[in-house]
């Protein structure tokens, strides 16, 4: 059984989708140790030890949104919202890593999800805003005033 | 899409991997599974059991071994990618790295892996062919040596007998002023090439190309390499016109490959270009570089 059917038919987790189910499309897109991977290119039996985080677990807590699930909302980066989950995981990883990518950072980060929807561009839009907010959240409230809401 | 059942084992060391699937004629070794799963999702594999060496500690690892920089089959491509020896002392493998699938699929995908499986289009067979790696391999209590070059025998298919496990593979790294270019087309950043070429250059002090390798991947089952284009310009002082000529002279040569997402004709002219900028690159990086 892969990791994949295993979030969704054993344990509920339902926020990581079934797209493609080989590896090409991205929609499963989990954080294993905090690391973006594909649930569906992996086996449950394989997982044994880990720390996996879905969407389900990004939300500060219950009817809340994280920072870059509000900057998604926001800044319309999501249609149908089929490869959200994934896209919002994929952009996680990134800034835990690097708090203020390039353009091309982001790019690259989401390069192995497809979105047939939005075009991209405001998924990268949220993406920036997202990080910006991050980054800002870390700045005392006077030095941040008069930036961007 | 769901792979056939199957069972599966995670021996503990590469004895009891070998043991393992010595014992079962449709074992397959697992580690990453970033070709494997695809496949078997599509049921164009389907093994009775896997063999999963990914947690064999052992096998991960980058290390300098006398003129050579040593890879264990199952190093993550991100830990590669990242590895400052890598990035010091083996340039054309760390520009390679960005290309292999996807940061998600780097992040499981091994090199060993990716080796091991064959893929045509795989950035990491061309490399291990255009630098003339050495893999290492274990059969039963037995281990043995292959060269890239031996190594890969078709689509998909390798000289590793089934019963073996690839351990290590060896990249020779280069002295003096090294150059190296890698360029590759595809219908998405990092997706399958559909042409891809490396290259590496080492210069004379007086500007002498002392030693070439320029490889084509994608195009044919196999990568290759323009070994006519290289004896045609060791030992020259390389211009613009001499390289453009021996790679033209060299590419006729390799019968290129024809399916659904490009021509043979298409692939040849893609690759011909590919090759002379990767070696255009390469020999403009080692007139510029420190020495390696």
């Amino acid at each position: 059984m892969t990791l994949l059917d295993c979030l969704r038919d054993n344990l509920g987790l339902t926020g990581a989708h079934a797209g493609c189910e080989h590896g090409v499309c991205g929609a499963c897109t989990i954080l294993i140790d905090g690391v973006a991977v594909r649930a569906c290119l992996m086996f449950a039996v394989q997982a044994d030890g880990v720390a996996i985080t879905t969407i389900e677990g990004l939300s500060p807590g219950p009817g809340e949104l994280s920072v870059l699930q509000d900057a998604f909302c926001e800044t319309h980066g999501l249609q149908c919202g089929y490869c959200t989950p994934a896209m919002i995981l994929a952009a996680h990883a990134l800034l835990a890593a690097n708090p203020a990518p390039t353009r091309d950072d982001i790019v690259e980060a989401i390069s192995g999800n497809i979105c047939r929807c939005t075009g991209y561009a405001q998924i990268v839009e949220a993406i920036a805003l997202a990080a910006e907010r991050m980054r800002g959240a870390n700045v005392p409230p006077e030095t941040a005033r008069g930036g961007s809401p | 899409m769901k792979p056939a059942p199957f069972e599966y084992s995670r021996p503990a060391d590469v004895a009891e991997a070998c043991a393992t699937l010595a014992a079962d004629d449709g074992a397959r070794v697992i580690a990453g599974g970033q070709t494997l799963v695809p496949l078997m999702a599509m049921r164009v594999a389907r093994p009775t059991r896997l063999v999963d060496i990914g947690r064999i500690a052992d096998l991960a690892f980058v290390r300098q071994d006398d003129s050579a920089v040593a890879i264990g089959a199952v190093t993550r491509q991100c830990v590669i990618e990242r590895h400052p020896l890598v990035a010091a002392r083996l340039r054309l493998l760390a520009k390679v790295l960005p290309w292999v699938g996807h940061a998600a699929t780097r992040a499981r995908g091994t090199i060993g892996g990716s080796l091991a499986n064959a893929d045509p289009a795989a950035e990491l067979s061309l490399v291990a062919v255009t630098l003339d790696a050495t893999l290492s391999f274990r059969d039963a209590a037995q281990a043995a040596e292959i060269a890239a070059a031996d190594f890969f025998t078709g689509a998909m298919t390798t000289a590793l007998p089934a019963t073996a496990c690839l351990t290590a593979v060896r990249f020779p790294v280069w002295g003096g002023r090294i150059g190296t270019g890698f360029h590759e087309v595809n219908a998405r950043r990092s997706d399958f090439a559909f042409a891809a070429a490396a290259a590496q250059l080492a210069l004379d002090p007086d500007g002498t190309c002392r030693r070439l390798a320029i490889g084509v991947g994608a195009v044919t089952e196999i990568p290759v390499r323009l070994r006519r284009a290289e004896q045609a310009l060791i030992g020259t002082h390389p211009s613009a016109a001499s390289m453009r000529a021996a790679v033209h002279d060299s590419i006729g040569e390799v019968e290129t490959a024809s399916d659904l997402h490009a021509s043979a004709a298409y692939r040849t002219r893609a690759a011909g270009a590919l090759a002379l900028r990767a070696l255009i690159d390469a020999h403009e990086e080692a007139i510029t570089c420190a020495p390696n």
